[in-house]
């Protein structure tokens, strides 16, 4: 299934009912380096909008947010060692995953192209 | 952009190599250009990496009597500072605090060289003139001198690749002047990263065509104000507004020793206070359990009681970890094996003291 992103700059890849999300490389640029990614504890339960995480780098610290509901599941470990992957790759690295995902949550989240012209907007 | 930014003649060279500009003190500055703050700092430590400081300040002070007025006027001794030397020092109020600290360089016997911080000009300048006597001709050259920090253990070979002759280059803490690109330039073997590194001073109007011939030398790269802060506080350096300001001596600032309170007579400005008071902080360096970073005003706590506060911390890119320069409270019990905890966003972590500098293997001024 597609990319879909939050105005908060997530976004999240669906297949089946587990999604990966990540930040947006609009996210990651904003951030500059980042040197530290918190990875959330898998079995928390959490709501969409609920804060999932937190990423900092040298001049900020961001909460990332849960796009849809679902039960966390498994973390990105090597983002522990190497956090600036994030900033290499961000639309294609993971932090983690969510388990029990409905793909009918998607609704309200935007496709790419309407995310690419939200971030112009911006 | 706020138009209310001073601007240094660099601006327009920061923006076409893609550096991200935020306001700093005033001024429109980069705080990191493409490659980012971690790139910059590692490069900075391990090659050699171009800054534009021209926002800070610069003034001389010359004429007769001026090193005996200076000497009264700084916490530091000026009197016996001999020519081409650079002496770190302070500009302090009645109680001992700290209006700036700075950088006097010793241009002849009647002559002095003043190098401020940026959002202390007027500050420094009015205050310096208050003191000196009328005899003593004070100048505020900021807007006319550019200032650039090459610094990094490639910076001497840039130098000497540009014809400067290595003989000549200053030592450690002393400055000499050169011709460089056809200008007369002062240079001093100075700088705020605890790296082999120069400072550069020189007519602004010539200074986006000194930056761009610089930055054509190989191997040389820009270096913006993020790698500059996180550059200084794995060596400990205080900035001032974080680690000094008025309402702090600099022997809470942990420089003591440089002032020789108890070993000599001279009084200067702040003397008495300092002789008088007790200090009622003790800086310390600050290790984190980790990669993330306590900032400014983050308090230190121990077994629950609030024994200091962080002036400044950030993520040490050489170290791997996350460091932090804090007072602590000179009636605070801390052992020096303390565990402290530190509350940041979301979490809880533990902190230690260590010893300054963080970076131990800085090339600025090895021992032979």
């Amino acid at each position: 299934m597609a990319k879909y992103y939050a105005e908060s700059h997530e976004w999240i890849e669906l297949d089946g009912t587990t999604a990966k999300l990540g930040i947006s490389q609009y996210a990651a640029d904003s951030l500059g380096d980042i040197t530290y990614v918190e990875i959330p504890a898998s079995g928390k339960a959490v709501s969409a909008g609920d804060v999932l995480c937190t990423v900092e780098s040298v001049k900020a610290v961001s909460d990332v947010y849960a796009p849809v509901a679902g039960t966390v599941g498994e973390g990105n470990a090597d983002l522990e060692a190497d956090p600036g992957a994030l900033n290499a790759d961000p639309e294609n690295t993971w932090i983690c995953k969510l388990e029990g995902v409905d793909a009918g949550s998607f609704d309200g989240l935007m496709d790419a192209a309407a995310y690419a012209k939200f971030v112009e907007s911006l | 952009m706020d138009e209310s930014l001073l601007k240094t003649p660099l601006a327009d060279e920061h923006v076409a190599l893609g550096a991200r500009m935020v306001p700093f003190a005033g001024w429109y500055m980069p705080v990191q250009y493409k490659e980012g703050i971690l790139a910059e700092h590692k490069y900075t430590r391990e090659y050699v990496s171009l800054f534009d400081i021209c926002h800070m300040g610069e003034f001389t002070a010359a004429g007769p009597g001026v090193a005996e007025a200076l000497d009264a006027a700084l916490a530091r001794s000026v009197a016996d500072q001999k020519d081409g030397v650079c002496r770190y020092n302070f500009l302090l109020n009645d109680a001992g605090g700290v209006i700036d600290d700075l950088i006097v360089y010793r241009m002849g016997a009647e002559e002095f060289f003043i190098v401020v911080n940026a959002a202390r000009i007027a500050v420094d300048f009015a205050e310096l003139r208050k003191r000196l006597p009328a005899s003593v001709k004070l100048e505020n050259l900021s807007d006319a001198t550019a200032k650039f920090d090459l610094q990094g253990p490639d910076s001497l070979n840039v130098l000497v690749s540009l014809g400067l002759d290595a003989a000549a280059l200053p030592k450690y803490y002393h400055w000499a002047k050169f011709n460089l690109f056809g200008l007369d330039m002062l240079i001093s073997r100075t700088g705020y990263t605890g790296e082999l590194g120069f400072e550069l001073y020189f007519d602004a109007a010539h200074a986006v065509d000194v930056w761009r011939k610089l930055l054509a030398c190989p191997g040389v790269k820009p270096a913006g104000l993020g790698a500059r802060d996180t550059l200084r506080l794995e060596m400990g350096y205080p900035l001032y507004g974080d680690e000094m300001d008025e309402a702090t001596t600099p022997v809470e600032a942990g420089f003591g020793a440089l002032l020789k309170l108890d070993r000599s007579a001279r009084t200067f400005v702040g003397s008495g206070a300092l002789r008088s008071n007790p200090p009622k902080k003790h800086l310390r360096g600050i290790v984190l359990d980790g990669r993330r970073a306590a900032h400014t005003g983050t308090p230190l706590l121990l077994g629950g009681k609030q024994v200091g506060t962080i002036t400044s911390g950030t993520f040490a890119p050489s170290l791997g970890c996350a460091v932090a320069m804090a007072y602590l409270d000179a009636g605070a019990e801390v052992q020096e094996d303390a565990e402290f905890d530190v509350e940041l966003h979301r979490a809880v972590v533990k902190a230690r003291l260590s010893p300054l500098p963080f970076w131990t293997h800085g090339t600025a001024n090895p021992k032979a």
